[in-house]
């Protein structure tokens, strides 16, 4: 794929693909002119995404450039919102909610069972590089509690074996391979 | 049965995608809108509707949009806010997954009540899949002429977009909303200017819940009054209530406002009760933000009449025994549960999404996860009861956004309500297990196990 290389100053690199900064100018345009600095979280998340997880320095001086804002006015937007890694983080992301219904309903157990599978503690990553795992707040699905994201995507309705096969299936196949239907009950009535 | 207004069509195969919604009866009221009502006809109507605010506070949505400055000569827009993350809340949610079409009607109706021409739906970030489901919607209301330019051959323009966030729970509060949408951290401004007068890139702006936007298209199709006519007293028309918790059947519920709370709780058709045959304990009866009320006081009100899911019963008693509708997101909690570990929990989720501007919300968070931590973790003292109830105390009422008050609500009122609970944990420490709550669910295949991560830990 066509990937441009963007400059950045001192020497600084980073690559996208032409189609991400197409995406990226389509955003800027929902946007009335000279209000572009909206685009800002939007255009964070697809250079996160872009890199793997994470958000380094790089991509946030290039959103500065882009968006033609100070780079300051960018490193406090990026540490503000709970969404923006900026530590090297696992191929997988688990976010694993520990909020009031989940907390109450076997959220706690299923992080335990996490910390105890994976053999790491919140906030933490395995040595391998696979999983980072994370606590986080609610994340509005409480009637099918216990749930967790992995990269932004629901896994619901959580049990101990639930979980061996979502880690089993990250090590083998990708989580992706994984269908919409089965991460989570649809049982909401 | 109760009468289903926004779940309607909800289980019909197809009908999140265009044809199937539009083949029951879709975007039916836009072209009555469009074509036979003005903008001012259909205020109006949401007005005569009582249709109130459903993302927590019940504010009258007639009157909101009345506030709209027409006159200012800037461009007008409407934002639908999606940022649903109050705990025990995932009513949005259903709505947009199932019925993304019927949240658009509402959208094309409102804007052109309000000569918006562009509406942003605020979604937050972790609704990642949603945003694809509203996206494609919009694609295929577009492709429909419902979306666009010239809409209906009626002259009115509109643009949809969907903005992500990137998870702050203070986004949803709709000035906190706008900035984080105008690409800046969500800080609430200071109100007034209201954003119906200075709202997003200081135009005029109406913010509304997406169960709000949703109710409009069928207020237009069935009228005001019939809207009206449903429900009870100034709380018309029916209401998602997402249920959670220690019940046999947790879930999205449409019901008629009014409805018992013992019926919503043990019925059938609803909750159909307690999991495991335990006794009811405690409810939170509209999100984690709102003061939690044991179970006599959630079943009955302290004048001894049933108690309604309505906006003024569930607000009956004040304070002192009663509690508030908030967005719906009903917390039951069984005979089993930890009121000091749960208060813990939400003074935990509060201090994590404390913005930080205001002193009383930025320190005082924090100081009451801290005591709440050393209570539930055997280490509390004998003042740190009434030191939680002044702390709450001074939050309230004094910062620049509700969610000071969201913070300190739930734990003056587990105190309030459960102060026995509290002391007997200072009292005898170890009396409860402190190391996390074994659900039955799980089969006891995790012991209840010391949390390694209590990210409290600096506190000991």
């Amino acid at each position: 794929m066509e990937r441009a290389r963007i400059v950045i100053r001192e020497g600084k690199r980073m690559e996208l693909t032409l189609q991400v900064l197409d995406r990226v100018k389509a955003l800027i345009d929902r946007y009335p002119e000279g209000k572009q600095k909206s685009a800002l979280v939007p255009v964070l998340l697809i250079f996160q995404e872009e890199q793997g997880g994470f958000l380094s320095v790089e991509s946030m001086d290039y959103a500065a450039d882009l968006l033609k804002l100070n780079p300051i006015e960018v490193y406090e937007v990026a540490t503000f919102y709970s969404m923006f890694h900026p530590e090297n983080t696992g191929r997988y992301i688990i976010e694993v909610c520990r909020t009031g219904p989940c907390a109450m309903c076997g959220g706690e157990e299923i992080l335990s069972y996490l910390q105890q599978k994976l053999e790491i503690g919140p906030g933490e990553t395995t040595p391998d590089g696979l999983f980072t795992l994370k606590t986080v707040e609610c994340l509005g699905a409480c009637g099918n509690a216990p749930v967790l994201q992995v990269n932004t995507r629901f896994h619901e309705n959580l049990t101990c074996e639930k979980v061996d096969q979502l880690l089993e299936r990250c090590r083998t196949a990708g989580e992706s391979s994984i269908p919409f239907e089965e991460t989570w009950a649809g049982k909401f009535c | 049965m109760g009468r289903k207004i926004l779940l309607e069509h909800i289980g019909i195969p197809g009908i999140s995608g265009f044809s199937m919604y539009r083949k029951c009866g879709g975007y039916q009221a836009v072209e009555q809108a469009l074509r036979e009502m003005t903008p001012v006809r259909i205020v109006e109507e949401v007005t005569r509707s009582g249709l109130r605010g459903r993302g927590g506070a019940g504010f009258p949505t007639g009157l909101k949009w009345s506030f709209m400055d027409m006159k200012s000569g800037k461009p007008r827009y409407l934002v639908c806010n999606a940022d649903e993350s109050e705990p025990g809340t995932f009513k949005d949610r259903y709505l947009m997954e199932h019925l993304p079409h019927q949240l658009l009607e509402g959208l094309i109706i409102s804007s052109y009540a309000l000569g918006a021409n562009v509406c942003y739906i605020y979604i937050r970030g972790e609704f990642k899949y949603l945003a694809g489901i509203l996206g494609t919607a919009i694609r295929e209301a577009r492709a429909n002429g419902f979306v666009g330019k010239n809409i209906l051959g009626t002259g009115f323009s509109l643009d949809i977009y969907v903005h992500p966030g990137a998870g702050a729970y203070i986004c949803g509060e709709e000035t906190a909303l706008l900035e984080s949408l105008e690409g800046k951290r969500g800080n609430p401004r200071i109100k007034p200017p209201y954003p119906a007068e200075k709202g997003l890139y200081d135009c005029p702006t109406v913010v509304n819940n997406v169960e709000t936007l949703a109710s409009v298209g069928p207020i237009i199709r069935m009228g005001g009054d019939a809207y009206a006519a449903i429900g009870a007293g100034n709380s018309t028309g029916t209401k998602l209530i997402s249920a959670s918790g220690h019940i046999r059947r947790p879930g999205v519920y449409e019901i008629e406002m009014g409805l018992p709370a013992e019926e919503f709780i043990f019925s059938e058709e609803y909750c159909r009760g307690i999991r495991g045959g335990k006794k009811l304990k405690a409810v939170i009866p509209g999100g984690s933000s709102v003061p939690v009320l044991p179970a006599e006081l959630i079943l009955r009100t302290a004048k001894g009449e049933k108690r309604l899911l309505s906006y003024e019963s569930l607000a009956d008693g004040g304070f002192e025994s009663g509690s508030m509708l908030g967005s719906g997101g009903f917390i039951v909690f069984d005979e089993d549960a930890c009121m000091v570990r749960n208060t813990w929990n939400l003074a935990r989720f509060y201090r994590h999404e404390s913005c930080g501007q205001c002193s009383p919300c930025r320190e005082g968070t924090g100081w009451m996860e801290k005591i709440l931590w050393r209570i539930e973790h055997g280490k509390g003292r004998r003042k740190d009861i009434d030191l939680l109830v002044s702390i709450a105390g001074n939050i309230e009422g004094n910062t620049i956004c509700p969610l000071g008050d969201a913070a300190a609500w739930p734990v003056a009122s587990a105190i309030r309500h459960f102060r026995k609970e509290f002391e007997e944990h200072i009292k005898e420490p170890g009396a409860r297990p402190t190391g996390g709550q074994t659900d039955k669910r799980m089969g006891g295949q995790v012991k209840c196990v010391k949390m390694q991560n209590d990210d409290s830990a600096h506190y000991r």
